[in-house]
């Protein structure tokens, strides 16, 4: 499980004329099999489209993003977003969101795959609800359910928690960990939280404003399960925070 | 408390009709209407006029339902299919299907096909339009995921388009039922023997029987509001719950 992720001289514009604006200039980087990835900036810094270029929704206008070596053209199973707003299907109920994803499955391990995932995230006897019956919470846990159930290579995750509550965060946060262990994908997180970046991550990517350059690599070494109260953590934290033109008295 | 209040509000709206009705002679009374449809419900009037109506908003309505998903679906998916036939159905949009009578007429001559012409005309814009603006609404993240996880071809538009687009198809068939009803009673009042638009229309030149005129009345008001709650059934369903939940 896992892939590499390389992005070669990369540059993304948006817009035409005069309203064009340039949202990824030059960008170059490489993600190793299985690490774990969050890149950190400003809001509206190109973020968002830099994962769009990764997951094949968008193609780069110069430059190309290799996985394992060759270039990416188009959405594939290999690769699953999990995007900010949550795109877990409405009109089905938890099991068929996870059965649309099983894909080419025999019938017989369906039923298996499904609940084994569901129990993973916790949601066992939610089968059969509709997502507007979930908790926020919960609708993220199915999210990633069925993220997993594809069996990705690489997990994009675009603010996946943005619009839960701090400790339900702080609760899926921990329990995506617990089972990213399991598999393994290659992980890149967008997010603008420093925290959560230095919480989850192997290094950390501290992105410019428009348009986005990788200002500065953080690597993480502090062991898991991290507690963030740990000096060297702290510390990342205060660095970080400058680098985005934070003083740490300000936040402190 | 608040559940009687329609109620009452019924209540007092037929004794405000009673007070003004009486002694006039162009008006009937509530009594008068309510002996009215008692005597057409007698003699089997009734039920031969509520059927031919029904009959009629059921093949016009039907065969428009079936027209307009198809296309509605194609136009809201394709934007070339969109461009080609939104002009049209503008254009013909705004016609009142009264307008269309005379044609209907030419064509269809005065039976059945008349009036299911018009139900059908009538209850076909609205639904294609409903359809295809459901399916242009579906959220991009939606067909997004779709795209990430393999889902193409039919499997696409049956497990994500469709199902993110009937919440505004039902709305769009609730109007539809709705115009389908208004029209047929219009389109009964010319050229047609049976019907309650005909119950009307014969109730008063067989000798101004306005007591039997505002029965006929009162009756396409109740079916109408039946048919409608049949309707909102549909907005109940688990797999559409999800868009008018928000609201409310």
């Amino acid at each position: 499980m896992g892939a590499e992720v390389a992005v070669r001289g990369v540059w993304k514009r948006f817009g035409t004329g005069d309203g064009e604006v340039s949202a990824l200039e030059d960008m170059s980087f490489t993600v190793g099999v299985g690490e774990f990835v969050a890149i950190v900036g400003p809001s509206g810094c190109g973020k968002s489209t830099l994962l769009k270029l990764l997951a094949g929704f968008e193609q780069p206008d110069r430059g190309e993003v290799l996985i394992d070596g060759r270039p990416i053209v188009a959405p594939s199973r290999r690769g699953i977003m999990i995007a900010q707003r949550g795109s877990v299907f409405p009109w089905m109920t938890v099991r068929q969101n996870l059965d649309l994803a099983l894909d080419r499955t025999p019938d017989r391990d369906r039923h298996q795959i499904i609940a084994q995932h569901v129990d993973l995230v916790g949601l066992a006897g939610f089968e059969e609800r509709y997502p507007h019956e979930l908790s926020g919470g919960m609708l993220q846990r199915v999210e990633v359910a069925r993220a997993l159930v594809a069996k990705p290579d690489l997990l994009y995750m675009d603010e996946p928690f943005g619009a839960l509550d701090a400790l339900t965060r702080l609760g899926v946060r921990n329990e995506l960990l617990r089972i990213l262990t399991r598999d393994r994908p290659t992980c890149l997180l967008v997010t603008h939280d420093v925290e959560e970046a230095l919480h989850v991550a192997d290094r950390v990517f501290v992105m410019t404003p428009r348009p986005a350059k990788v200002a500065r690599v953080v690597e993480v070494a502090a062991p898991r399960p991290r507690r963030m109260s740990r000096p060297e953590l702290v510390g990342l934290k205060e660095t970080i925070l400058t680098e985005l033109g934070l003083s740490v008295a300000d936040v402190a | 408390m608040t559940r009687l209040l329609p109620v009452g509000v019924c209540l007092g709206l037929t004794a405000l009709w009673w007070l003004a009705a009486s002694g006039s002679p162009i008006f009937p009374t509530p009594g008068a209407v309510l002996l009215g449809i008692a005597s057409l419900v007698k003699d089997g009037t009734l039920l031969r006029h509520v059927t031919a109506s029904l009959y009629r908003v059921t093949y016009g309505y039907g065969i428009a339902l079936l027209l307009a998903l198809p296309l509605g679906i194609l136009m809201g998916w394709s934007r070339t299919a969109f461009t080609a036939f939104n002009p049209v159905v503008q254009m013909l949009r705004p016609i009142s299907p009264i307008a269309w009578i005379p044609l209907a007429i030419l064509w269809f001559g005065v039976g059945d096909l008349s009036p299911m012409f018009l139900v059908f005309l009538a209850s076909f814009f609205p639904m294609v339009l409903a359809t295809s603006s459901g399916v242009q609404l579906v959220e991009r993240e939606y067909l997004w995921a779709a795209q990430n996880f393999g889902v193409t071809g039919l499997k696409l538009f049956t497990h994500v388009i469709i199902p993110g687009a009937l919440p505004t198809i039902i709305t769009g068939m609730r109007v539809g039922l709705g115009v389908a009803w208004l029209v047929v009673v219009a389109a009964e009042m010319v050229a047609i023997n049976s019907g309650l638009g005909f119950l009307i229309m014969d109730s008063r030149n067989a000798g101004m029987r306005y007591d039997l005129v505002v029965a006929g009345m009162v009756m396409i008001g109740v079916i109408g509001l039946l048919l409608d709650l049949v309707m909102r059934r549909l907005e109940n369903l688990k797999e559409v719950r999800w868009r008018y939940a928000r609201g409310r």
